[in-house]
Formats: structure tokens, C-alpha cells, sequence
């Protein structure tokens, strides 16, 4: 595992030269890379409007990245995100069609998914449950719900004022308004979970439940808010979806929890948890809002243009266990190149 | 994780025979999905006969042929602590693929088709279970991409493209039309794969290190089972099998495109759950799987005969799962419970 450095290379190398070298400032300087030559090569990509379109479209992704992070830092995984947003969804739709004003909705809509996620929450920790197989499980349900809820039809009379908002810009940068508080929340679970024992624990949870207890990490009550965080974001990332196409479905959002995992993985957050930083998983979900942007300028089918997700996670995984390899590999001749004169 | 206070008084040892056969027979982890299934066709056919006349056992068959023969790849693949969630995308390419041969050359055997398809399948099945044995990346992580590239290759290859049941010859469509003893042709086919699958996962040598692996990985190695190459087999098994199901399903339904197949990966794992397979391997077995499989499409069928509201379903198939874990975990920890008692004596 590359977490086992060597110290005498820990101490050969200055702490900003480290920094320059982790997985973080490659995927930044990657991303900045792609942007440029996206803007060198493409003649409409530099643009206010590239950056509306671009922002607005990651902002879903973006928002669910961010408590998903947490829960596969914490060695869990919740695969119903995207079933909790379309839940979401059609409940605001139905909620709407009844007449009631569209704060309540938003209240209860968000109130839903602190449910949704509390149920997770209580599977998981409350009755040791895995996560994979729990989510798997409420995958199921909560889309189920959202059919049960809505059926067949879609709302698409919310008032104007409401989807005119999650599209407006700020003046003429491009940049939606939503994406203050998308930031927002981005910033809060940066805090959380590289500022405060809470965070540190979630670190120590995934590397060892049995480690983290015995440091005083209060496991289940843990997991369970951690549950509760996606299922609220879900929730809003679900609100948002609804206003930003003005429809609200059943199906609204469905296979979006791949595509999430799919960017918080890429971003360098560790699959068996205890590892990944918030600016990894954000700098990925903006690699791979450009990549898809760019291409789509470039009229490359959407369709076709998931082989790019694909391709970018497994080389994200793949690569550095090739590297690491290799340098291990290195690292061993030149350590017996060292032992061999003084044993001579 | 479970209190490990071993509180449990010592249990009385009357083991008669059928005491024990009764134990052996509740030890099996399969029960509890079978007597599910078991329930459900009952309580379904007291409600409405109309559920078991010939078209409609006939139509239950036919429903689950598919899943059940990717539950049975995929059952493999968990119980060595590894998942696959390309097998959608393999479905769509193996699918596409027996379109497209039989659009060009109608007169193409059977047989070949089938093969093609199963070597297409069993190629894909080896790249995934190469990149995560030699990387030695979570196959969660690599089969996620995979689902995303092989799609994508699908979404490249077909454009626009779909093939009808007309671009297929007739007795390739008889494969899931005409019945022997009243089973459809392509239910015997995922019958004998479970038959097959079901012998080798109990009975060989093979089979019983792929539990070995996923019970401990690391103990499996250490006592000299070739796990690279078993675990890189059961991709290997899973994806040809998933070519088989792409070939039938191009039999079963009546159009393939770019889109066959997506979304169906969950599904196939959430059937395996409820089949008693345990999602961090060691436990469970490819029959356990197939009733699993069997049980959620049955039920589909079933509300609709019972004439629930079909809005129902899903919520309902979520619930099921649910329950399948924790009836699962309760077992788990009675089992526990008991064999600490025992071992106290």
C-alpha cells in the first residue's frame, strides 16, 4: 500500500515538494491542464456561457460527491442517493399539484430525505448491516416509493419564478446563482471533514472500526449521521433537479448514484475508506464536467462520451498501482545497490 | 457488530435423526428465499388460479430465465468477495452483437451465434478480471468503469441501430417459444447452467476455493490456492454467461439496441442477496441465487395477478431485499450465539 513510506523518504523531501507530488495536485493541475487546452483547441469553449452550462450541469454530482465522500472515507458506501433525489422529486410534484407553497415543499422535500437517510442510517449502524447490500436495498424502495407517490405522470407547471432562479447567472460571469450555495455545502464538508475530530475519525473508521473504537470514535452514532448527510443533500440535489429541467418525475435522477461514486473514486477517495480529500473529489467531478463538455462542443455523441468516465476511473486506479509498482521496484535497487558495498 | 457476551445456556443434545435432518435442512441458507417463493406461488394462486394456468407458468419461466442465469454468474463472483457491475453493459454487447450477426448473415446457425456470443462475453468477463486481479483494484471500482466503457462501446457500435425480432430467423425466437415438457427451451438452457454452476461451486475442487477466497483472501493464498487465477476465472465464467444472456435475451425480446441491458447490474446483485449470498463472499450458492432470482420476477408477476397497484412493485422488491439482509443477519447471529454456547461446554 502506498500509505507504508519509507521514513528516510518521508524526511528526503520537503513538506511543499509533498504537496506538489499527492494525488490532490495532480488531479488540480490535470483539471487546469484539460481547461486549458479545452479553451486552446475549442473556439466556443471559453466562454461565460460554457461556464453556466458546465456548472449547471455538474451541480447534482457535485452536491451528492460531497457527503458520499465522507461515507467512503468512513468504509461505507450508499448506493440510494439518486433513488432519494427522485423520491424527492415526485413528492414535490404531487406536493405542488395539491396547492401548497413551494417553501413547504422545500421543507418537506428536504425532510423526506433526512428520512430516507435515517433509514439507511438505522440499517447500518443501528443493525450492523452492510451498506452496499442495505442501499441495494433501498435503491429499490425509495424509487419504488417515488412511482408509488407520482405514477406515471410529471409536474411541469412550477412557477417561474422558482426554475428561473436555479438557472439564473450571476451578472454576466456565467456562474448560476445556485452555485453559491452549492459551494456552500462544498466548503461545510471540507471543514468538517479536514477541520474537526469528527472528520478525523471518519479517517479512522475507515482504516479500522476496531482502531476507531478503541480511540473513542463513537462508530454507530457516526455512520448514522453520515447516512443522514447524503440523504438530505440527495434531497436537495433532487429539489434542484426538479426546478432546473421544471418537471418532476419518478425517474427523475435514476443511475445518477454510478456516476457519483464513479467521480468521487476518480477524485482518489479510497473504495476501502481512510482515505481522500474533499479538493481530490472536487477537482474530478469538474475533470469530468469538461471532458464531457468539451467533447459534446466537439460534437461527440453523449452517448458515447461515458467511455470517458469510465476510461478516466479506471486509469485513476489503475495508474498509480502501476507507478507504485515501478517505484517500489526502483526503490529495492537502489537499496540493495546501497547494501550490497557496506556488506562487500 | 454484534455483542459477543456468550449468555446462552447449554442446549439440550437429543439429535435424533430427523432432528437432525431437520437442523441440516434449517441450516441451509437457501430456505428462507424457497419458502418465500413457496408462499408467494400459493398465496398468489388461492387469490387468483388464473396465475398458474400454462401461459402464465409459462410466462413466469420465460421471465426469468435471463436473470437467473446472471444471478448464477454473478453469485460467483460475490462469493469470492468480488462484484461485477458490467454485466448490463455485457447483456447490451452480446445482445447488439446477435443482431447484427443474424442481420448479415440470416443463415448462420444457431450454435455459432451462441458461441460468438459466449466468447464476446467470456472476453470482456477476462479483462475485468484482469485488471482486478493484476492491479489489484476493487472490483467495484474497475467494473464500475467498465460499465461505463463497455456501454459506451455499445452506445458507439449500434448508434441509432436496432434490430427487430424480424431481422432474426424464426427458430431463433422458437428458442424462447416452443416448450419441451412444458418449459420453454430457453428456461432449460439457465436450468443446466444452474445444474452445472450449482455442482461445481459444491462439489469440485475449483468451486470450494472460490469460498475458500472469499472467506479469507489472504488465508486462501497462504494455504497455496492459485487465487489469482480462480478469482480471474469466475470473471471469466460470469462474463461468458453474461454473453449467454445477451444471446437469449436477443431471443426473448423483441428489439436490441444500444440501451439493452442498462441498469439491470443492481438488480442482479440485489437477486443474489436475497438468494442468501453474503455481499463480502465466503457464504451462499449459485441455487441460493437462482431462487433469488426466481423470487423477484415471480413477484412482479404476482402483484400484478393479485392485482396490486403495479406503482407498488419496486417499493415492494426494495422491502424484500431489506428483509432478505436482515433475516440473513439474525441467522448470522443466532448461529453465533450457539456456537459459542456449544464451544463453552
Amino acid at each position: 500500500m502506498s500509505t507504508i513510506v519509507s521514513p528516510e523518504k518521508k524526511a528526503a523531501r520537503p513538506r511543499w515538494q509533498n504537496a506538489l507530488l499527492s494525488r490532490d495536485a495532480v488531479m488540480v493541475a490535470i483539471l487546469i491542464a484539460t481547461i486549458i487546452t479545452a479553451s486552446a483547441m475549442l473556439p466556443r469553449f471559453a466562454s461565460p456561457l460554457t461556464v453556466g452550462f458546465l456548472l449547471i450541469d455538474v451541480i447534482p454530482v457535485l452536491l451528492i460527491a460531497m457527503p458520499m465522500t465522507l461515507v467512503i472515507i468512513a468504509g461505507e458506501i450508499d448506493l440510494s442517493v439518486a433513488s432519494t433525489a427522485g423520491l424527492t422529486s415526485a413528492l414535490m410534484g404531487v406536493l405542488w399539484q395539491s396547492g401548497q407553497s413551494m417553501v413547504t415543499i422545500v421543507v418537506l422535500g428536504l425532510i423526506a430525505g433526512l428520512l430516507c437517510g435515517a433509514l439507511n442510517g438505522l440499517l447500518v449502524a443501528g443493525l450492523g448491516l452492510p451498506s452496499l447490500a442495505v442501499t441495494i436495498g433501498t435503491l429499490a424502495l425509495y424509487r419504488g416509493l417515488a412511482l408509488v407517490t407520482i405514477g406515471d405522470d410529471a409536474v411541469a407547471d412550477f412557477p417561474v419564478e422558482a426554475t428561473s432562479f436555479v438557472t439564473s447567472k450571476i451578472g454576466a460571469t456565467g456562474i448560476p446563482v445556485v452555485m453559491i450555495g452549492a459551494l456552500l455545502i462544498v466548503l461545510a464538508y471540507a471543514v468538517v471533514l479536514h477541520m474537526t475530530p469528527f472528520g478525523r475519525g471518519l479517517f479512522a473508521l475507515g482504516f479500522s472500526t476496531e482502531a476507531a473504537k478503541f480511540v473513542g470514535v463513537k462508530v454507530d452514532r457516526t455512520k448514522f449521521w453520515l447516512f443522514v448527510g447524503t440523504g438530505v443533500v440527495s434531497a436537495l440535489a433532487g429539489i434542484f433537479w426538479t426546478l432546473r429541467y421544471s418537471s418532476a418525475r419518478s425517474d427523475n435522477a435514476s443511475g445518477l448514484e454510478l456516476a457519483v461514486v464513479a467521480a468521487v473514486l476518480l477524485g482518489g477517495v479510497s473504495i476501502f475508506g481512510g482515505r481522500g480529500t474533499i479538493l481530490g473529489v472536487v477537482s474530478a467531478v469538474l475533470l469530468i464536467g469538461t471532458v464531457n463538455y468539451g467533447l459534446r462542443l466537439e460534437r461527440v455523441s453523449d452517448v458515447v462520451l461515458i467511455i470517458v468516465t469510465g476510461a478516466l476511473l479506471i486509469i485513476s486506479v489503475v495508474g498509480p498501482r502501476i507507478a507504485e509498482g515501478v517505484a517500489t521496484r526502483w526503490r529495492g535497487r537502489r537499496l540493495r545497490a546501497r547494501v550490497s558495498p557496506t556488506s562487500s | 457488530m454484534s455483542n459477543l457476551t456468550a449468555t446462552a445456556e447449554p442446549t439440550e443434545q437429543d439429535s435424533t435423526w430427523a432432528a437432525r435432518a431437520f437442523e441440516s435442512l434449517r441450516h441451509m441458507r437457501e430456505l428462507p428465499v424457497l419458502a418465500a417463493l413457496v408462499v408467494l406461488i400459493v398465496v398468489t394462486y388461492a387469490v387468483n388460479p388464473l396465475f398458474l394456468s400454462p401461459q402464465g407458468v409459462k410466462d413466469l419461466m420465460l421471465n426469468s430465465t435471463i436473470v437467473v442465469i446472471l444471478a448464477v454468474g454473478q453469485a460467483m463472483v460475490i462469493i469470492t468477495r468480488n462484484v461485477d457491475l458490467s454485466i448490463g453493459s455485457i447483456v447490451g454487447l452480446t445482445a447488439f452483437l446477435t443482431g447484427t450477426l443474424f442481420s448479415g448473415n440470416p443463415d448462420l446457425p444457431i450454435a455459432v451465434v451462441l458461441v460468438a456470443g459466449i466468447l464476446l462475453g467470456g472476453a470482456l468477463g477476462m479483462f475485468n478480471g484482469l485488471l482486478v486481479t493484476l492491479a489489484g483494484v476493487p472490483a467495484l471500482v474497475i467494473t464500475l468503469g467498465t460499465l461505463y466503457i463497455f456501454r459506451g462501446l455499445n452506445n458507439a457500435w449500434a448508434g441509432g441501430t436496432q434490430y427487430f425480432a424480424d431481422d432474426r430467423p424464426q427458430a431463433f425466437g422458437n428458442l424462447s417459444v416452443q416448450t419441451v415438457l412444458g418449459i420453454p427451451i430457453i428456461t432449460l438452457i439457465a436450468v443446466a447452467v444452474v445444474l452445472v454452476a450449482g455442482l461445481v461451486m459444491a462439489r469440485t475442487r475449483p468451486g470450494r476455493d472460490l469460498y475458500a477466497i472469499g472467506s479469507d483472501p489472504d488465508a486462501a493464498k497462504l494455504f497455496g490456492i492459485p487465487t489469482t487465477q480462480r478469482v480471474l476465472s469466475a470473471f471469466v465464467v460470469n462474463g461468458m454467461l453474461a454473453g449467454l444472456a445477451g444471446v437469449l435475451y436477443a431471443s426473448r425480446f423483441n428489439s436490441v439496441g444500444a440501451t439493452t441491458g442498462t441498469g439491470i447490474e443492481l438488480d442482479i446483485v440485489a437477486a443474489a442477496v436475497v438468494g442468501g449470498v453474503a455481499i463480502f463472499g465466503g457464504s451462499g450458492s449459485v441455487v441460493g441465487a437462482a431462487f433469488g432470482a426466481v423470487l423477484l420476477t415471480t413477484i412482479t408477476s404476482a402483484l400484478t395477478a393479485v392485482r396490486v397497484d403495479k406503482f407498488w412493485q419496486q417499493a415492494i422488491v426494495g422491502v424484500l431485499i431489506l428483509a432478505a439482509i436482515i433475516i440473513d443477519r439474525l441467522v448470522a447471529m443466532r448461529n453465533e450465539r450457539k456456537l459459542r454456547a456449544e464451544a463453552q461446554r
